[in-house]
């Protein structure tokens, strides 16, 4: 018997796979998704925010089942020195209000969730199984490869990931070099609700995002991120891998030397780990991504390297539902055509071009240049720490203007005018 | 809060682990390599020096595939385990 021939066969149950599989089930197609995990989310971590808003054109009012920590109303910036730290706090409760901002979430329990909303839509996921091939008619793609066994499709849609071997494979992307992605790891520590909610300055549900900048990365291009889960926290940094690379140092130690930072420390304090995880990200944005098409195949999220850094934004999430839905849009329109060659898929890519996911990369083309400078993890972060000291400092001596502490300061950091207004100049057209 | 230790750390994650390695090295190539990054870019320190000798696990492995990437001499073979194997993220 010959095997079941699906409509699209999607690899990887994440946000990105997930939205695509959702949205072709909810329009009666045959949809089989394949998952390496033992469950969906098993293989998956992210920082900890998620922005509900495209979500919620797929599934709405998904906030009122889907297993969310805590909805986001304030978000901090944190910039280090050795010692001293430096915040920017924005508390807003308007974006406590349904349908919220953003969200922290739990991959493991929200990446489960969204996959059984995905069969309860109608579509096929079995998981504990690799992908691990393509398969071929010439130069389409006619279904993959997996656990020894063939999976025809129409259509083949890549959600797996970042270090995406069926981009790969399909010779759409070339190998990842390691200044395009960063490596996060973080460490998921228990604290108690009312703790958290006392520490962090929340109403009941309500939660913070806390962004670091400084000293946590010894001045490699990256930054340190809290989030506030229901009963825990989510505490990382995540640093460009060609930095960490070059510097040759553990990215396990930096972690515990965030921690105990006296601007950190007391902020975990009393917490127990129960996880320590790992993940790539990529970050490259506009100029490194691939081919997003061809014959029979579509790549998506993360595999695509749809993701925005700004140095501010970190989404990949929003991203990942974006393009698996446009990717569904696409499958659907191919089996209307009964053509799945690069002729009908290519209206992926111009879908992508009307949203926000190719616009905003293209708006932020130049925040990677402009986030490479290493006087944004160094030099900036020690002199607002510097400067805000000797604004508070009370040591009996004659006192300075701010000007003349800014001045002081700027001659130890060796900071000229000309940098300020070089680095002003990038950062005004990258962020 | 108290620094833990790696191995520690990793104790705490839940792991279904297979016979089949997914991670190997190609020692000639090893032995000639003098930055070897793979001893301090692995967030779980899978690589480790035994005299001379680069070593390697893969039990603790979070797949992150970071090693792949960073040993520019593509001595290091990784890739995903199989199907249902591997790290099993409680949280994420």
């Amino acid at each position: 018997m010959e095997p079941t021939k699906f409509d699209a066969v999607v690899a990887g149950a994440g946000p990105a796979g997930c939205a695509a599989a959702y949205a072709l089930a909810k329009a009666g197609l045959e949809v089989l998704v394949i998952e390496r995990g033992k469950f969906p989310g098993a293989k998956n971590m992210f920082g900890g925010m998620l922005c509900g808003s495209v979500l919620a054109q797929l599934i709405p009012n998904f906030w009122e089942e889907a297993p969310l920590e805590r909805y986001i109303t304030r978000h901090v910036i944190t910039f280090l020195s050795r010692e001293d730290s430096f915040s920017i706090d924005f508390q807003s409760p308007s974006f406590g209000k349904p349908p919220y901002n953003g969200y922290s979430v739990l991959r493991a329990k929200f990446d489960k969730w969204l996959a059984g909303k995905v069969e309860e839509a109608g579509a096929i996921i079995v998981p504990g199984l690799l992908v691990e091939d393509l398969l071929w008619d010439g130069n389409q793609v006619v279904g993959v490869k997996a656990g020894g066994e063939d999976f025809p499709a129409s259509v083949v849609i890549a959600a797996d990931g970042v270090n995406s071997l069926l981009a790969q494979k399909a010779g759409l992307a070339e190998e990842l070099s390691t200044e395009y992605v960063s490596l996060g790891v973080k460490e998921l520590i228990q604290l108690p609700s009312e703790i958290i909610q006392e520490r962090f300055n929340l109403e009941d549900d309500e939660g913070v995002t806390q962004l670091f900048d400084g000293f946590c990365t010894r001045g490699m291009h990256g930054g340190g991120f809290l989030y506030t889960n229901k009963e825990s926290l989510s505490l990382g940094i995540v640093i460009q891998l060609s930095a960490l690379r070059r510097m040759g140092v553990k990215p396990a130690d930096l972690l515990e030397e965030f921690k105990s930072h006296p601007g950190v420390r007391n902020l975990i304090k009393g917490g127990t780990v129960e996880e320590y995880s790992a993940h790539l990200v990529p970050n490259a944005g506009i100029n490194k991504v691939p081919m997003l098409y061809k014959d029979g195949f579509l790549v998506v999220g993360d595999a695509a390297g749809l993701v925005l850094t700004t140095g501010i934004t970190l989404d990949g999430a929003s991203f990942a539902f974006a393009s698996g839905m446009a990717a569904a849009e696409t499958v659907k329109l191919a089996k209307q055509n009964g053509d799945p060659s690069r002729k009908t898929l290519c209206n992926y890519e111009k879908l992508l071009k009307e949203s926000f996911v190719l616009r905003d990369l293209e708006t932020f083309k130049h925040s990677q240049f402009f986030l490479d400078n290493p006087r944004l993890y160094t030099t900036y972060p020690e002199l607002i720490c510097n400067l805000s000291r000797g604004l508070f400092t009370n040591d009996g001596k004659p006192r300075k203007r701010l000007w003349q502490l800014a001045r002081t300061e700027m001659g130890r950091q060796k900071l000229s005018i000309l940098h300020v207004a070089v680095d002003g100049f990038l950062g005004r057209r990258a962020i | 809060m108290n620094s833990m230790s790696l191995e520690d750390k990793l104790a705490l994650n839940k792991y279904d682990i297979d016979e089949e390695l997914h991670i190997s090295v190609n020692e000639d190539i090893c032995r000639t390599c003098r930055n070897r990054v793979c001893l301090h870019i692995c967030p779980a320190e899978c690589f480790k020096l035994l005299g001379e000798k680069i070593t390697y696990s893969y039990e603790g492995c979070l797949e992150c595939g970071s090693c792949r990437l960073a040993c520019s001499k593509g001595a290091i073979n990784w890739t995903y385990p199989r199907g249902g194997f591997g790290i099993a993220y409680q949280y994420g």
